[in-house]
C-alpha cells in the first residue's frame, strides 16, 4: 500500500473542510470520541446538523472566526491507499500558507462552489497548483445540491475550467460535481446526479498513479550528513548520508561530485548500516565511494553522464512569503536548495505575474507578501539544479531572510 | 512480554534487499532524512526520551540513519518522578545498547531549586511542570534542536505544527508567526538562545508506529501488553494504584488486566482493560477500536478544548 499527499484549495466557504470531513466519515476514518467532540462544538455553536468542517479547524482562533488560517494535516486510509490530506487556507492573505501545502502535494483539489463558478481564487489556486507542478488536480464543483443538481450548470462551469487551465501547465486534470454536505460523489456515486457517469472522488484518489510522476532518469543525490564512526573496526569508514532526490544510483556506477566536478565510483549502498544493491528515488540510504574524495554537507553526488547544470546565475518563478520586508533588486538572502546554502543577491525583477489574470506585468520594482514573479539572481557559490518542471526535487529552493532567519521566498528555478 | 530490549540494537538483515517500495518505507525515508538534516543542521542536538512507544520508535529512526555511527546526539530524559518503572527501566537499558548519552533532569529538582508549586488535590499532575524542567535542560545544555516524537494526529494543535517547529528565546510557539516550510528544505536557522522542536514522526500514525514496531521487531516496555494489576476507578478511567496519586472516598480499588496505549505520567495516563498480550493482538484491538489515543488514555487534554494548543504556546513540547 502506498501514500498520497493531496491539498484541498477553494475559497473561503467553498466546502474544503467539510469535504475532508465528508471523505473522512465516509470511509469511516472518524473515531467516536473525535465524532462526539464535534457533536458537543456543533451544539454549543448552534449549527443544527453535525459540522464535519470541525474535524479539521483546529487553532482557537480558526474556530472563533469560522476559517482555516493554517494548513491542517490528516490522515486517513482506504484498502487501497494511505491519504494525507493537506487542508490550506483559501483567503488570499494565506496564500504562503497554500504554498507550503501545495509544495509536496502529489494532487491538488480545487473546490468550485457551483453558484458561483469560476471566481479568482480558483484561477489564483490553479496557478499555484500549476507553478507548483503539482502533477493530478481534481476540480471538485461543490455544493451541486444548491443549482438543482443540474447538469447544464455543471457542463458550463467545467468548460470554462477548461478554457483556464489551457494556459496553464496541468498534466492530469478530473473534474467532477459533488455535494460535500450530502455526500454526492465523494465516496459514492450520486443518485441525485444520474447524469455523471464519471469517477467518484475517491476513485480518482485511490487510483491516480503517483509513481509515474517520479523523475527515474536524472540521478541527484545532495549529501546531508558524512558518517564517520572513527572506530577501530571502522576506522577508514566514510558513508555520504543523504536522500536519493530523483533518478537511481547503483553499485559500480560512475558518478561525479558537484560543484567540484571530482569523479568516483560508488563502492557500496548501505540502508540501516546493511549492505543495498540500489537505491531509486526518495529512499535515504549512504553512499561509500571508491576514492577518497573531500566530500561534505551541500555537495551533490550525480551520475556522471547526465548532470544538472552547474551555475552561479539562477533564474526563477518566486512565491514572496514576508509580510515585513519586500523583495528588491540588490537585497541579499541565503538561498537553500538541496542540502546546500549559498548567500544570493537579487539582480533583476523580470515581471511580475498577475496571478488572477496571469498577466506578465512589467518593471515592477519589489514584491511583496503573495506575489508571484521571475527574478533573476546570483548566488555566491555555484548550485547544481535542474529546471523545476522537470524535477521538482532539484528544482526547488528557498529563500531566507539572513537577519530574521525566516523563510521568505519559495523559488521554481526555470 | 519481557523487557529486554537488545532487538532494538540490531537492526535486522531482512532490510537488505527490501525494495518494494511502501507507506511505511516511505515514511521511514521521510523520517530518517529528517534526523539527517538535524545533524546535518544544528550544532548541539538533542532526542527527547520520553519512555514511550513513539520516542522508541524516534532511537530506531535514528540507528538507522547514523548506521553504522553511534546516534550522534544524547537522549534527554525529563523525569518527573511519577513515570512508570519499566519505562525508566527500558530507558537505561535502551541507552546502554545504543551507546548513546543519556541525560536524566528531574521535575523534582526544578521545583525544589524555584520553590515552585505543585498542584495538588486528587487530580494534581506535573504535566505542566515539566516544561520548566525541560526550558532549564535546554539552556544548561545549549540545545539548540530538540527531536520529539509528536505526531499531527493525535492531536488538533499538533496537526497544525511544522516539521521543523520554531521556538523563540522562552521556548514558545506561536501559531500565528510560523515559518512557511516548503517542500523537504527545512529551514533550521535561528539566533542564539531560540530553538527548534523537530518531529521527525509527524506524518506517522497511532498505527504505523505499531506496524513499525513489529516490522523492526522492536521489544517495548511490558507496561504496553496485557498485564494484571491493582487500579484505581476515577470517573470511569482506569490509573496505576502508586503513592504519587492522591485518593479519596468516591475512588475505587480494582484488580484488572489492563494494557497502557500510552505511556505519560502514572497521574494522567489511563490503562484499557485488554487481554493482548502481543504485538499484533495489540494491533488487532487498536484497528478496531473506535477511539482515539488521546481521548482514551490522555486525562490532560480533556479539559478544555484548546488545552493542548495553550501548553504547546508556552513551552510544552
Ligand atoms: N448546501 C451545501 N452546503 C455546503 C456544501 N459543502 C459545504 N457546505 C457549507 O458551506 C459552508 C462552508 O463550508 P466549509 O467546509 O467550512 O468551507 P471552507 O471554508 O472551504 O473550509 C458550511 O456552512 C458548509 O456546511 C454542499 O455541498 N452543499
Ligand atoms: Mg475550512
Amino acid at each position: 500500500m502506498d501514500l498520497l499527499r493531496f491539498i484541498t484549495a477553494g475559497s473561503v466557504d467553498d466546502g474544503k473542510s467539510t469535504l475532508i470531513g465528508r471523505l473522512l466519515y465516509d470511509t469511516k476514518n472518524i473515531l467516536a470520541d473525535q465524532m462526539e467532540a464535534i457533536e458537543r462544538a456543533s451544539k454549543s455553536r448552534n449549527v443544527g446538523e453535525i459540522d464535519l468542517a470541525l474535524l479539521t479547524d483546529g487553532l482557537r482562533s480558526e474556530r472563533e472566526q469560522g476559517i482555516t488560517i493554517d494548513v491542517a494535516y490528516k490522515y486517513f486510509q482506504t484498502p487501497k491507499r494511505k491519504f494525507i490530506s493537506i487542508d490550506a487556507p483559501g483567503h488570499i492573505q494565506y496564500t504562503r500558507n497554500m504554498v507550503t501545502g501545495a509544495s509536496n502535494a502529489d494532487l491538488a483539489i480545487i473546490l468550485v462552489d457551483a453558484r458561483h463558478g469560476v471566481v479568482e481564487q480558483t484561477r489564483r489556486h490553479s496557478l499555484i497548483a500549476s507553478m507548483l507542478g503539482i502533477p493530478h488536480v481534481i476540480v471538485a464543483i461543490n455544493k451541486m445540491d444548491l443549482v438543482g443538481n443540474s447538469e447544464d450548470a455543471f457542463l458550463e462551469i467545467a468548460k470554462s475550467y477548461q478554457e483556464l487551465a489551457s494556459k496553464l501547465l496541468i498534466k492530469d486534470l478530473t473534474i467532477i460535481p459533488v455535494s460535500a454536505l450530502n455526500g454526492d460523489n465523494i465516496v459514492d456515486r450520486s443518485v441525485n446526479m444520474p447524469w455523471y457517469t464519471g469517477e467518484t472522488l475517491l476513485s480518482v484518489l485511490e487510483n491516480v498513479n503517483v509513481l509515474k510522476d517520479q523523475n527515474l532518469e536524472d540521478s541527484r543525490f545532495s549529501v546531508q550528513y558524512v558518517i564517520r564512526p572513527q572506530t577501530e573496526e571502522l576506522h577508514d569508514y566514510r558513508g555520504y548520508a543523504g536522500r536519493v532526490q530523483s533518478g537511481t544510483f547503483k553499485k559500480g556506477d560512475l558518478i561525479k561530485v558537484l560543484p567540484s566536478e571530482q569523479e568516483s565510483k560508488i563502492a557500496k549502498i548501505e540502508f540501516g548500516g546493511n549492505e543495498i544493491e540500489e537505491a531509486s528515488v526518495l529512499e535515504s540510504v549512504t553512499i561509500l565511494l571508491e576514492d577518497d574524495i573531500d566530500i561534505s554537507r551541500g555537495d551533490m553526488i550525480v551520475s556522471l553522464n547526465n548532470s544538472p547544470i552547474v551555475s552561479q546565475d539562477i533564474e526563477a518563478l518566486v512565491c514572496w512569503m514576508d509580510d515585513k520586508k519586500q523583495l528588491k533588486p540588490g537585497n541579499k538572502y541565503v538561498l537553500q536548495h538541496g542540502t546546500a546554502r549559498s548567500r544570493c543577491s537579487i539582480r533583476d525583477i523580470e515581471y511580475q505575474i498577475d496571478i488572477n489574470s496571469y498577466e506578465k506585468l512589467d518593471e515592477v520594482e519589489s514584491l511583496k507578501l503573495n506575489d508571484v514573479a521571475r527574478i533573476v539572481l546570483r548566488t555566491a557559490q555555484p548550485i547544481a539544479y535542474d529546471a523545476y518542471q522537470r524535477n521538482r526535487s532539484n528544482g526547488a529552493a528557498i529563500l531566507i531572510d539572513e537577519t530574521s532567519n525566516v523563510t521568505v521566498g519559495a523559488c521554481m528555478i526555470e | 512480554m519481557s523487557i529486554s530490549v537488545k532487538e532494538v540494537s540490531e537492526i535486522s538483515d531482512q532490510d537488505a534487499g527490501r525494495r518494494t517500495p511502501d507507506y511505511l518505507d516511505q515514511l521511514e525515508a521521510e523520517a530518517i532524512y529528517i534526523m539527517r538534516e538535524v545533524a546535518g543542521q544544528f550544532e548541539r542536538p538533542a532526542l527527547l526520551f520520553s519512555g514511550g512507544k513513539d520516542s522508541i520508535t524516534l532511537v530506531r529512526l535514528a540507528q538507522k540513519a547514523f548506521a553504522p555511527g553511534k546516534i550522534p546526539f544524547p537522549l534527554v530524559h525529563v523525569d518527573t518522578g511519577h513515570n512508570f518503572i519499566e519505562a525508566i527501566n527500558y530507558r537505561d537499558e535502551l541507552a546502554q545498547l545504543t551507546g548513546a548519552k543519556l541525560i536524566v533532569r528531574y521535575v523534582e529538582d526544578t521545583i525544589k531549586a524555584k520553590g515552585l508549586k505543585e498542584q495538588t488535590g486528587k487530580n494534581a499532575s506535573r504535566n505542566w511542570l515539566q516544561t520548566f524542567t525541560l526550558l532549564d535542560t535546554i539552556e544548561e545544555f545549549e540545545f539548540d534542536a530538540c527531536i520529539g516524537g509528536a505526531r499531527r494526529d493525535e492531536e488538533k494543535a499538533r496537526a497544525k505544527e511544522r516539521i521543523f517547529s520554531f521556538r523563540d528565546e522562552f521556548g514558545q510557539w506561536d501559531p500565528k508567526r510560523q515559518r512557511p516550510e516548503l517542500w523537504n528544505l527545512f529551514n533550521g536557522r535561528i539566533h542564539k538562545g531560540e530553538n527548534v522542536r523537530v518531529f521527525p514522526i509527524s506524518n506517522w500514525t497511532e498505527l504505523d508506529v505499531w506496524a513499525y514496531l513489529k516490522r523492526e521487531k522492536i521489544a517495548l516496555p511490558s507496561i504496553y501488553f496485557a498485564h494484571e494489576r491493582e487500579l484505581i476507578l476515577r470517573d470511569g478511567h482506569l490509573l496505576a494504584n502508586t503513592p504519587v496519586i492522591e485518593k479519596d472516598e468516591n475512588d475505587q480499588i480494582v484488580t484488572r488486566q489492563v494494557r497502557f496505549r500510552t505511556v505519560g505520567d502514572m497521574t494522567c495516563t489511563a490503562a484499557v482493560e485488554s487481554s493482548a498480550a502481543t504485538l499484533d493482538e495489540v494491533i488487532a484491538e487498536i484497528t478496531v477500536s473506535r477511539i482515539s489515543e488521546r481521548g482514551e488514555t490522555r486525562i490532560d487534554d480533556q479539559q478544555t478544548e484548546a488545552a493542548m494548543e495553550d501548553r504547546k504556546k508556552g513551552g510544552y513540547f
